[in-house]
């Protein structure tokens, strides 16, 4: 690949203006529509608020951030920490959690039966689980509340078959926000872990059941360390979304169970609070930061063997 | 080593789990598009099949506008993403490692390293206040961020592509006296081509998906499908919704369907 590198040095100058000028729209675009606007969003948190949303320019407050973790008491100035908006954080953090337990429950075995298929059906397999991944997460939501409403399908066939009188509340609570995340994420779990399992030498497995291993031995001491890393990936790729999840807990968690997504978004909307919102945006990019630093950490600690 | 009595790869109960993955998986999309052919007025009651809902939701102007608007984006994003992604992937690639690639290749990707909705209300933080100095409303800042948000899924496959690229030919081509940009345009971006049509199509496909980013940067009456579609659930929803999404649905499967078999005739370069 290198082997071009003997060109004269000014056709190596403007090999070097070329590959600025040609990347320049690119990161142009991303600047003005992506970095650029978290930067300002960083300055906005460090401002005070204005009356009727928006901030007051250029002046300096912390109250923003001071905000997203304690609050003030309005009578006697006292303050103390906002349970309203630790309990959110709290469980952002949960759902997300459990989100990438119940996707890697049923996510692993579903890799793992991939990944043994004989190599032709295996690739409509995986095709059958990339499908919904590119459907629309909105219709994928959407299509979570038709099956989990009280009139929906798994309350209609509970009640018809019996065991249950009246519908069971699953829409509104922070079970319908955990399966429809589950059911919207499962593919990005299943995906990096079959890619894992693919390459699994299956010699070290038949090494294993030779040496007078049990079924889940083989599976607790020997496939499981090796699919490591797809296993961290998958659980990454589910939990990153799921922390900053904002569709789904709107749409299945009703007004109430909100998560830091919406709580965010509040406060651009009717608690006209943007320094605050700002706050808040970049705590949920911290959360976010510190999960990829412990992806990155643990991935490179078992291999470079992830996706 | 397979097929003795003892199957080593299996697990049990893991065929099981999976059957039920894939059961859970198409389930609620099943039951989606099925009651979209409902003749009732109820989401939940079934009246028979019928397409009524069909013929109300291509008749419902709002729906038509949407779709429309939805459209225009999307081609505007994955056309501008495409064409500048070709690009940079073109300055990040076949080079030795330089000072700033790092950095490029973390801008590229940084669309999908932040959470939508932080994306989503910075661009608004931006946007409103240029609004206000500007006075423009119109969907140039919807183009703007989903072409921002649409580049590193251009960039991907093409990438991809070019470093598995053979680089005789071009060398050849420069030999027999082709200028650079003939060399491009008859040697690279014909053997680029499936690349760049898949690089495409993710990104057309991605735009029109999207709903947090379009939520918060579009003005009035600027709803896409998926933005009206939100603001639909809330309320009391008829069979409509269900059709519209079906729709919507069979759209973005055919596009993802010719996306892989593009994808996966990989031609040995």
């Amino acid at each position: 690949m290198s082997a071009i590198q003997t060109a004269p040095e000014h056709a190596k100058s403007r090999d070097i203006r070329n590959r600025w000028l040609l990347s320049f729209p690119a990161l142009l675009i991303i600047f003005v529509a992506a970095i650029g606007p978290l930067f300002v969003m960083l300055v906005y948190s460090f401002l005070a608020k204005g009356d009727y949303g928006d901030v007051k320019p250029w002046e300096f407050s912390t109250e923003g951030w001071f905000s997203v973790f304690f609050e003030r008491d309005i009578f006697d100035d006292t303050f103390g920490l906002a349970s309203a908006h630790l309990s959110i954080i709290w469980r952002s953090l949960k759902l997300s959690f459990y989100t990438t337990i119940l996707t890697l429950i049923l996510g692993f075995p579903t890799a793992y039966f991939i990944a043994t298929r004989p190599q032709k059906t295996r690739e409509i397999w995986v095709f059958l689980i990339t499908i919904p991944f590119w459907t629309n997460l909105l219709i994928r939501t959407f299509a979570m509340q038709q099956v989990i409403r009280n009139e929906g399908i798994v309350n209609n066939l509970l009640t018809w078959l019996g065991v249950i009188k009246s519908p069971l509340q699953i829409i509104y609570t922070d079970t319908a926000t955990l399966l429809g995340m589950a059911y919207v994420y499962l593919p990005l779990m299943v995906l990096p872990l079959y890619a894992s399992i693919e390459k699994l030498d299956f010699r070290l497995v038949e090494a294993g059941y030779d040496l007078y291993a049990s079924r889940l031995q083989v599976l607790w001491r020997i496939v499981i360390p090796l699919v490591k890393p797809g296993l961290i990936a998958g659980s990454i790729l589910v939990f990153i979304p799921s922390l900053g999840a904002y569709v789904i807990p709107r749409v299945l968690g009703g007004g109430k169970n909100m998560m830091l997504g919406n709580l965010i978004e509040m406060q651009f909307g009717a608690g006209r609070n943007w320094p605050l919102g700002a706050a808040m945006s970049i705590t949920l990019m911290i959360l976010v930061t510190l999960a990829l630093v412990f992806y990155v950490r643990n991935a490179s600690k078992s291999g470079a063997g992830h996706v | 080593m397979s097929n003795r009595r003892f199957d080593i790869q299996s697990q049990p109960g893991f065929g099981l789990i999976a059957m039920i993955t894939f059961f859970a998986l198409y389930l609620p999309i099943a039951a989606l598009v099925a009651y979209s052919f409902n003749a009732s007025d109820s989401l939940s009651v079934w009246g028979g099949f019928s397409f009524r809902w069909f013929v109300a939701a291509s008749h419902n102007l709002a729906v038509q506008d949407a779709a429309i608007r939805s459209l225009i984006i999307a081609l505007w994003a994955a056309g501008l993403a495409t064409i500048t992604a070709t690009m940079a992937a073109l300055a990040t690639t076949r080079t030795e490692g330089y000072r700033g690639l790092t950095l490029k290749y973390a801008a590229i990707n940084q669309p999908l390293m932040v959470p939508e909705i932080v994306t989503a209300v910075a661009l608004l933080i931006v946007f409103s206040r240029i609004k206000v100095w500007t006075g423009y409303s119109g969907l140039g800042y919807l183009i703007a961020a989903h072409t921002a948000f649409c580049i590193p899924f251009a960039y991907l496959p093409i990438r991809a592509r070019l470093e598995s690229m053979d680089l005789t030919l071009e060398r050849a081509a420069a030999d027999l006296y082709a200028t650079p940009w003939r060399a491009f345009r008859y040697v690279t971006l014909p053997l680029l081509r499936p690349a760049i049509i898949a690089g495409f199509m993710l990104a057309f496909v991605i735009s029109l998906d999207d709903v947090v980013i379009t939520e918060f940067v579009k003005s009035g009456g600027q709803d896409t499908l998926p933005t009206y579609m939100l603001g639909q659930i809330r309320r009391e929803t008829t069979p409509e919704i269900n059709a519209i999404a079906s729709i919507f649905l069979a759209l973005s499967t055919v596009l993802i369907v010719v996306f892989f078999f593009i994808n996966r005739r990989k031609p040995q370069a």
